[in-house]
């Protein structure tokens, strides 16, 4: 019985697997150069002036004549989008969880939670900085701010995800609440978790950029700022760039990190193709 | 005596009755199939015995004593196996255990001690995904019967399986019966699987009630292929046609979807 599972779900897997990746990667890239290449030959051309666009050759030329600098400012931004990451799941986490347990704190501060996402960063950003300085705090707390409400309605969503079924076989066999919370409730909640922190990840490092366009020692925000008070475009240009990588770079490790922690996630999406393969 | 006795059990929800006057015994050892309809209350039946549901009248006493709230000497195998798909085989099998405050490392080996009779060889570290129908039924009964409870409720437990993957764990289950002497009450909807397995098949009625009648199925009677050709059947399992079309499911059918919540 094993080896027919086996060899059904083997062909099935490598044959999908090509076309599925020149879908996610080829394609995308292709796009991208294609994208670049109008860039340039605008450029070039001299449709518009040098300094209001530099071509992107000229981008990738001034990063790299200036990669230490920028290597030094990138590396305050992403302490600060880790950091303040870890603290928005951890508090996400906890509310998530308070609020399944009790019904009156979910119908108080949902609204309040929803309410949050309207206040505007452009004009929260200098604010926290007015109140907790220069230094790391506010970029962490700013960065929190951004990723704190999806992560939270994720992991509600995740929870209202389990299987009623399952919860009562647990309540048969005795469970109490907190034990059916623990074992059906917080694990079923997984695959939607991971959705909303790829989601979060990618306004984190916008959110400690913000942060430190409103004032900050170092950082992306800093070297962009300055950059662009010196008209030089085409350094503006390379922290985008740098800030693009490390975006890519976060996301990467949080799909990493589901494939390690959650190996059954991709079994269960897969599930079409292994039934289709025979498994039944 | 009888390992439980039920007496006089009632259940209402809103101003709708759904059981009256349900008594019944079962001995140890003993498999009693419960036969009805959809909307027979059969389900609502289970919930109250595992507890999920309280009686608004009547006793279940199990070896003398009345049923406490905690500590049931129920296992209950769900319709549909319910498994977690992110636990393993013995993950998932060994829930109940868990449940029940078994450190995770000694309700595996419990459960591993059953992996081979059960089927299940090679198959430890699947999900659930992984697995064919049948087996994840087995995954289940495991579940089921890994907790050591004195009494196995079943509730449909091969309704939602394919005729021939039905009649293989029938067979087996009845094997692993002889071995273990275990005691269960089965509910069903299937007449021939009613036969095949118990005892005694008991009778719900259509409309809330005592049982409709009993029919006992002598051991004498092989359950094997034997049970086919065997003269003794039909005529028990025409007594049980007679018995379901005695009792009119027609009036019910109206209130069969919204009688029983739980189904």
């Amino acid at each position: 019985m094993s080896g027919v599972a086996l060899r059904t779900r083997r062909p099935a897997g490598a044959a999908g697997r090509w076309p599925a990746l020149i879908g996610v990667i080829a394609a995308p890239t292709i796009a991208f150069l294609l994208l670049l290449a109008a860039w340039q030959t605008v450029a070039v051309a001299g449709l518009v002036p040098a300094d209001m666009l530099p071509s992107p050759t000229r981008v990738v030329s001034a990063a790299a004549a200036e990669h230490t600098v920028l290597l030094r400012h990138a590396i305050p931004t992403l302490v600060a989008t880790v950091a303040g990451f870890a603290l928005s799941v951890t508090v996400a986490f906890a509310t998530a969880t308070l609020l399944d347990f009790s019904r009156i704190l979910r119908s108080a501060l949902l609204p309040l939670l929803i309410v949050s996402q309207t206040l505007p960063l452009i004009a929260l950003a200098p604010l926290v900085v007015l109140w907790f300085g220069f230094g790391l705090l506010p970029k962490i707390l700013l960065v929190a701010f951004v990723t704190y409400f999806p992560m939270v309605v994720g992991l509600l969503r995740g929870f209202a995800d389990a299987d009623p079924e399952s919860e009562r076989l647990l309540a048969s066999m005795g469970a109490s609440r907190a034990t059916v919370f623990r074992l059906v409730r917080l694990p079923a909640s997984t695959a939607s978790f991971f959705s909303s922190l790829r989601i979060s990840i990618t306004y984190a490092v916008v959110g400690a950029i913000f942060a430190e366009y409103a004032g900050a020692v170092a950082g992306l925000g800093v070297y962009m700022q300055s950059a662009k008070n010196v008209f030089r475009t085409d350094l503006v240009l390379s922290a985008v760039g740098v800030s693009t990588v490390l975006t890519l770079c976060l996301f990467g490790a949080v799909v990493l990190a589901e494939r390690l922690a959650a190996p059954w996630l991709r079994i269960e999406q897969g599930r079409d193709n292994a039934l289709a393969g025979g498994l039944r | 005596m009888s390992l439980l006795e039920i007496r006089g059990l009632a259940k209402r929800f809103a101003d709708h009755t759904v059981l009256e006057h349900v008594s019944f015994d079962v001995a140890a050892g003993e498999i009693v199939a419960l036969i009805g309809a959809s909307g027979s209350g059969k389900s609502t039946l289970l919930s109250i015995l595992t507890g999920a549901l309280a009686p608004d009248a009547g006793e279940i006493r199990f070896d003398g004593a009345p049923l406490a709230q905690q500590g049931r000497p129920f296992a209950y195998m769900p319709q549909r196996d319910a498994l977690l798909p992110w636990r393993r085989v013995v993950e998932n099998a060994s829930i109940g255990l868990e449940v029940q405050g078994v450190p995770s490392r000694e309700a595996h080996r419990r459960v591993r001690a059953l992996i081979e009779p059960f089927g299940l060889a090679g198959a430890e570290r699947r999900y659930p995904r992984q697995l064919s129908g049948g087996m994840r039924q087995r995954v289940s009964f495991l579940r089921t019967v890994v907790q050591d409870r004195p009494i196995l409720l079943l509730d449909e437990p091969f309704g939602a399986l394919d005729a021939i993957t039905r009649d293989e764990l029938q067979r087996w289950l009845l094997d692993m019966w002889r071995d273990t002497g275990w005691t269960i009450v089965c509910i069903t909807h299937d007449i021939r699987e009613a036969v095949r397995l118990a005892d005694r098949v008991l009778v719900l009625p259509a409309t809330p009630g005592p049982f409709v009648g009993e029919v006992e199925v002598s051991r004498d009677i092989p359950r094997d292929d034997g049970l086919l050709t065997d003269p003794r059947v039909p005529p028990l399992e025409a007594q049980l046609h007679a018995m379901l079309r005695a009792t009119d499911y027609a009036s019910r059918s109206n209130d069969a979807s919204r009688s029983n919540p739980i189904a």
